[in-house]
Formats: C-alpha cells, structure tokens, sequence
C-alpha cells in the first residue's frame, strides 16, 4: 500500500474521532450522549489499530482492543445502567446553549490546528495533522466539561478528553509503553466513579447534578 | 543490590499487606515501620548511588526530595497513629475505612517516590496520577456530604490537569523521537536533557504551555488552585499534611524537569516569566484570601498555595541563588506546614470544630500545644530565626538584585499574608480558652511535630556546610 493511501486513511478516522467530538455537544438526552460516546471510543479504536498496521508496531492493537471493549461497550453500558438503576434524569442540563457551545467548538479546533502545524515542521505530515485533530479532541472534551453540570456527562467529557489523548499518543511512531499504562489508568478511573462516586454521591444527594452540590458549599473558593 | 528498588518495593509491598490486615493497633504499627524503614533506606541513597536505567534514576536532585518524602511520611505516620486512634474510638471512621486508609497511605507514598525517581517522564505521569487518585480516595474517607463534593472537585480538576500534562508530556516526545529515533530512550529525562538542544524549540514551547497548566493545576497554582482548600479541609489531617508538604512539591518537582529541558534547548520558550507570572498571582491572591477564611484548615491551606507561588516564582526567576532560594523554601515548607497540619489535628480533635472563631485560648488551656502552634505559625509567616525567614529572605533579596519592581510585589504579598495569620491565629492561642483543659491528647502525639520544628529552627540559625555545597550544585544544576 502506498503511503498516500495509508496517509488518507489515517486522516479520515481521526476525522470521525473528531465529528464525534463535536456531536457529544448537541446531544440532548444522556442516552444519545453516551451512545455517541461508545461511536467515538468506536472509531478510536479503527485509529489505533489502523497505526498498529501502518507503524508495524502490534502492541498498538492492545490499545485498540482495550478501546473497543471497554470504552466503546463496557462503559456506555454500565453508565446506561447506573442511570436506570439510579433513576438519574435523563436530560442533559447544559450551562452554555447548544448554538454557542458549537460555535466555541469550532474556534478550538482552528485554533489547534493554527497551534500545531507551524510548530511540528519538522514531523511527517500524518503525525502533525494528527497531532493537530487530537489537540482538538481534547480540546472539546475540555469543552463538554465545562458546559455540563451533571455529573454522567462531566465523567463522559472527561473520557472523550482522554480519548483525544489516545489519538495523540497513538500517531506518534514508538511512542514507549505509555499507551498501555495510559489505557489501564482510564480503567482505574472509570473503577473509582462506578465504585466510589455515582453510590456515594446517590447515597447523599438526590441528584447527580453537581450544580446542587455547589449550593452546600459553606466556605468557597 | 540496588536501594532505590528497596526504598520503593517497602511501601508497595507495606500497602498490599494493610489491605490485609483488618486489626487497629496492628495495621497502624505496621504503617509506621514500614514508613520508618522506608526512611531509613532512602538516607541509604545519599552514599550509594544506583546506577541510572532509562526507568528509574537517582541525581542530586530527586534525592533529596525522596529522603524528605519518605522523612515527612514517616513523621506523618506516627502523627497519624495517634490521629486515627482517636477518631476510630469517637466513631468516625468504620474499621473497613481504616484498612483501606493505612493501605492508601502506603500506596501514595510509594507513587509520590516512584514520581520522584522515574526517568521516563512517562512513568513519572502515571505515578503523579496514580498519587491523585489514591489521596481522592483518602479525601473521601469520612463519606460526608463535604468530604465527597471535595473529592470529586479534587478528581475532576485534577483528572484534567494530568490529562494536559500527558499532552505535553506526548509533545516533548514528538520533538524528542526525530532527534533521537523511536524507543525508550526518547522518554528518558537523563538522555532527552543530553539531546534537547537539538529539539524543535517551537513543539518544546507548546509542550511546556501544557505541563504548566496540567503540573501546575496540582501544585495548586492560581488560577488552577480550586480544588486545594476543599481537598485539605475536608479529607483525614494526617492526609492533609502530606497532600501540602508532599504531594505540592512532586508536581513542582516533575514541572522542574521539563523546564531543565526547555533551557538546556535554549532556543525554545523561557519558562521563566510564565513561572513567575503564575507564582505571583499566586502568591497574591492566596495572602488576601487568608483574611476571610474560617476554617483552620482552609486557612493553612491557602498558606500552601501562597508558599507554592513563592517557590515557583524563586524558581522561576532562576540563577544560582534563586534556585538556592527555591529549594530551601521547598524543603522548609515541607517541613514547616505538615508540622501545623500535626497541631491542627490535636485542635481540632479537642476541640471538636474546625471553626477559627470556635477555638480560644489553646496558650492557657493546653500551654504545650498551644506554644508549639504559635511557634510554627510564627515559622510560616516568616518570622526570624526560622528556616522560611531564611529562604523567604533569600527570595526577596535575589529579585531585589535583578529585578527590583518585582521585588515590590513580593514583598507585599508576603506582608499581607504574614499579617492575615497572626490576625487569625491570635484569639487562638490567646484570650479566654473554650477548650475544656481536661481534653487531653497522648503526649508523644507531639514528638513528630518538636521533631519538624527542631529542624526548622535549627535550618534557619545554622545550615551545615556540605548541605549548602549541595543545595547549590542542584541550584547551578536547575539554571
């Protein structure tokens, strides 16, 4: 295969890491958000295995698999449950409208890549622009974070976050041993809000809207 | 037979036989001879010298920092000995908190040391995450509405900084992989420093952007220092003493590195400004911020996010002597602050509220406790003859000499601050007590905090030469 062709591919599957990104914005219900979420974690998973094929490099298919079952199915379906299981309301309560948000999104991602390709001059073109696509992604992770109150779509902010995160460190060729440690972190995590958090904060509150929790607050800042 | 695997391999192995044991008294002995050992082996390190791997690495630097860690984590455990005894047997804490407490305690101890010797600045992140999510979990021991908003608050800022950090410490990679080829290598501090001059400077420059705010965020810098007082005042007191005598300075720490290889590259950004720039705000805004605090352990807190600012601005203006000043400031901090967190812990047990104005009068009610408080708050604020007089005396006269108009600001926050907490510390230690004098403490559950500010004291009159020689070799080292 030529490297144009492995060039375009790349590019295009991180493209659908990024769409998703940008579609974990205007969802309205934390069903779709979490679906969506599962499509992202989906397609982070065709980017790192499509670099374990182009880079030769195999351990790359652990990351890729790691990403498929555990971020794409496990966690959607746990978090489904929980909030099932919780009786958690099912809409997203947003600080920022959708119109805004979308358009800050947009900013973010010209501003990554005006950041990144003059810097990485010296790199291959498919690891800058890369580069460029993963910066936005965790950029708009950052986003989603910001704008939500509830806790489920803070947690799902913060992973689609680490999944940008993943897109960066799996395009860079020979990246050592991080990529894994990364992976198992995500799921140490993703352990201490099932088991900790969601119980204990349901345990306390009648909601996992975290702007209620601010109205306890005695002493802030 | 390397001793770093044993300084490290104790704690670790400490941590998994605590999940074990389910017996008070045992596990709390356990706690402390294994932090004892785990002390006495890192003193091991300053006259043996393991060879580097691209894993793990003993320079000047970091040694020092270990033996303070481990020096602090063992002090920390006999306090907290005493410290848990008593809440156990007021109900506070269930015996299964108690297995997991002492089992994290010996696991954030072993990923702050794993932090401090990494070379892979890869392993050095994971161990710096790994020291946020065991003391989230510390945080939220007591499982009241407070300790949990705090945790999470803790989780999520700090989940997002470390995140960054691990985007920057990605790019230092991405600018490090042409020069020096793919592999571990290409992720080892000892031979990044080495070949950093041929870096591209601009991808170093954004890579550092990230460490700054993503580091930064943990040692509590302002803008980024939400989650500081939360995570201080409503965790276990033995936790927030090593949270800001510990933890603070192994972010401070790993964000040092990185800026080491910015200036060895030359070319790249000067991490100088954007240091001094956030050590100031910093600074600033924690020393007003102490005057509408009332609670005792959001006010010391805040003094941790001022003296963190102070050091990084020391660091960041750089040279011989502010380096010197930095590290100094570093260690006397360490030292200095978890010895008030040691008294705030007796307080606040005695007198049953964390409340500033519910606690009076501690000079007559409990003369020794109350005496030793005062002295150590005297020692924050940077009152003579103590080791932060001396450091922050460093400090301010080193920017005097180079950048006067800096100086003014620094002086000033350091004024304010200084007079916030003799304000609030007053009606403490004196006036009418409200603490019943027959509220008694065990009376060794002091000798941890004599023991700090001994060494304080003793720092801030006499320095021994070789200390100072060496002090300043890391200063030259750090440019």
């Amino acid at each position: 295969m030529d490297r144009a062709m492995q060039y375009d591919t790349a590019h295009l599957i991180g493209a659908m890491v990024l769409l998703f990104g940008f579609q974990l914005l205007y969802q309205r219900r934390i069903k779709s958000v979490l679906t969506t979420f599962a499509f992202q974690a989906g397609a982070l998973s065709i980017a790192a295995a499509w670099q374990a094929y182009i880079q030769n490099s195999p351990h790359l298919y652990v990351t890729a698999a790691i990403a498929l079952i555990f971020k794409a199915f496990f966690v959607p379906f746990a978090l489904n449950w929980l909030i099932k299981r919780l009786g958690i309301h099912r809409s997203v309560e947003t600080a920022l409208g959708v119109g805004p948000t979308m358009i800050i999104g947009v900013v973010l991602v010209a501003l990554s890549i005006m950041l990144v390709l003059p810097v990485t001059q010296g790199a291959t073109a498919l690891t800058r622009e890369n580069l460029a696509m993963a910066m936005s992604v965790v950029l708009l992770g950052l986003l989603m974070m910001i704008t939500r109150h509830n806790a489920v779509t803070q947690v799902v902010g913060f992973m689609a976050l680490e999944n940008g995160l993943i897109l960066a460190a799996v395009g860079v060729k020979g990246m050592p041993l991080v990529v894994e440690m990364s992976v198992a972190f995500s799921v140490l995590v993703a352990m201490i809000l099932f088991g900790i958090f969601f119980f204990r904060i349901r345990e306390r509150f009648d909601s996992l809207d975290l702007h209620y929790l601010e109205t306890v607050r005695g002493d802030r800042l | 037979m390397n001793v770093h695997y044993l300084v490290l391999g104790i704690p670790l192995i400490a941590s998994g036989l605590l999940a074990l044991i389910s017996s008070l008294r045992v596990s709390t002995w356990v706690n402390v001879l294994a932090s004892f050992s785990c002390f006495a082996t890192s003193v091991a390190l300053l006259f043996h010298r393991p060879a580097t791997t691209p894993w793990l690495f003993i320079d000047d630097f970091n040694v020092s920092l270990v033996v303070l860690t481990a020096f602090v984590g063992f002090t920390t455990s006999v306090f907290s000995a005493g410290y848990i005894s008593r809440e156990r047997k007021e109900g506070h804490l269930n015996r299964r908190n108690l297995r997991f407490y002492h089992a994290m305690y010996q696991a954030f101890l072993f990923t702050m040391l794993l932090a401090l010797m990494a070379n892979n600045l890869g392993l050095m992140w994971v161990s710096v995450e790994g020291a946020t999510l065991t003391t989230v979990l510390m945080v939220s021991l007591y499982r009241t509405r407070e300790a949990i908003e705090a945790a999470w608050k803790y989780f999520i800022l700090c989940s997002v900084g470390i995140a960054l950090a691990l985007f920057g410490t990605i790019l230092v990679y991405l600018a490090a992989q042409p020069v020096m080829g793919p592999g571990e290598e290409a992720m080892a501090w000892t031979f990044v420093i080495q070949a950093s001059a041929k870096f591209e400077p601009s991808l170093l420059s954004l890579a550092f952007v990230f460490l700054l705010v993503g580091y930064g965020t943990k040692v509590g810098l302002a803008p980024l220092h939400a989650w500081l007082p939360d995570a201080h005042a409503e965790g276990p007191t033995p936790i927030s003493a090593v949270l800001s005598g510990l933890l603070l300075n192994v972010a401070l720490y790993a964000l040092l590195r990185f800026k080491m290889i910015l200036s060895a590259n030359g070319s790249a950004l000067a991490p100088g400004p954007l240091m001094v720039a956030m050590g100031l705000s910093s600074l600033l805004l924690a020393a007003f911020m102490l005057y509408k605090r009332d609670d005792i352990k959001r006010l010391f807190a805040f003094s941790s996010i001022e003296h963190m600012g102070i050091i990084t601005f020391a660091f960041g203006m750089g040279g011989a002597l502010s380096n010197f000043a930095g590290l100094l400031h570093m260690t006397m901090h360490s030292l200095t602050k978890s010895a008030i967190f040691f008294a705030v812990g007796i307080i606040t047990q005695i007198a049953g509220t964390k409340n500033i104005v519910g606690i009076r009068g501690l000079a007559s009610s409990h003369p020794v406790l109350g005496w030793s408080f005062l002295i150590c708050v005297l020692a924050i604020a940077g009152l003579p003859p103590m080791g932060v007089f001396m450091s922050e005396f460093l400090v301010v006269s080193s920017t005097f000499a180079r950048q006067p108009l800096l100086a003014l600001p620094i002086m000033a926050g350091l004024l304010i601050a200084f007079g916030a907490l003799i304000w609030k510390t007053q009606n403490l230690v004196f006036s009418k007590p409200s603490i019943d004098a027959g509220q008694q403490y065990a009376p060794w559950a002091l000798a941890p905090l004599f023991a700090h500010l001994a060494l304080v004291i003793l720092a801030g009159v006499w320095l021994p030469e070789p200390l100072v020689e060496w002090f300043r070799s890391v200063a030259k080292m750090l440019g």
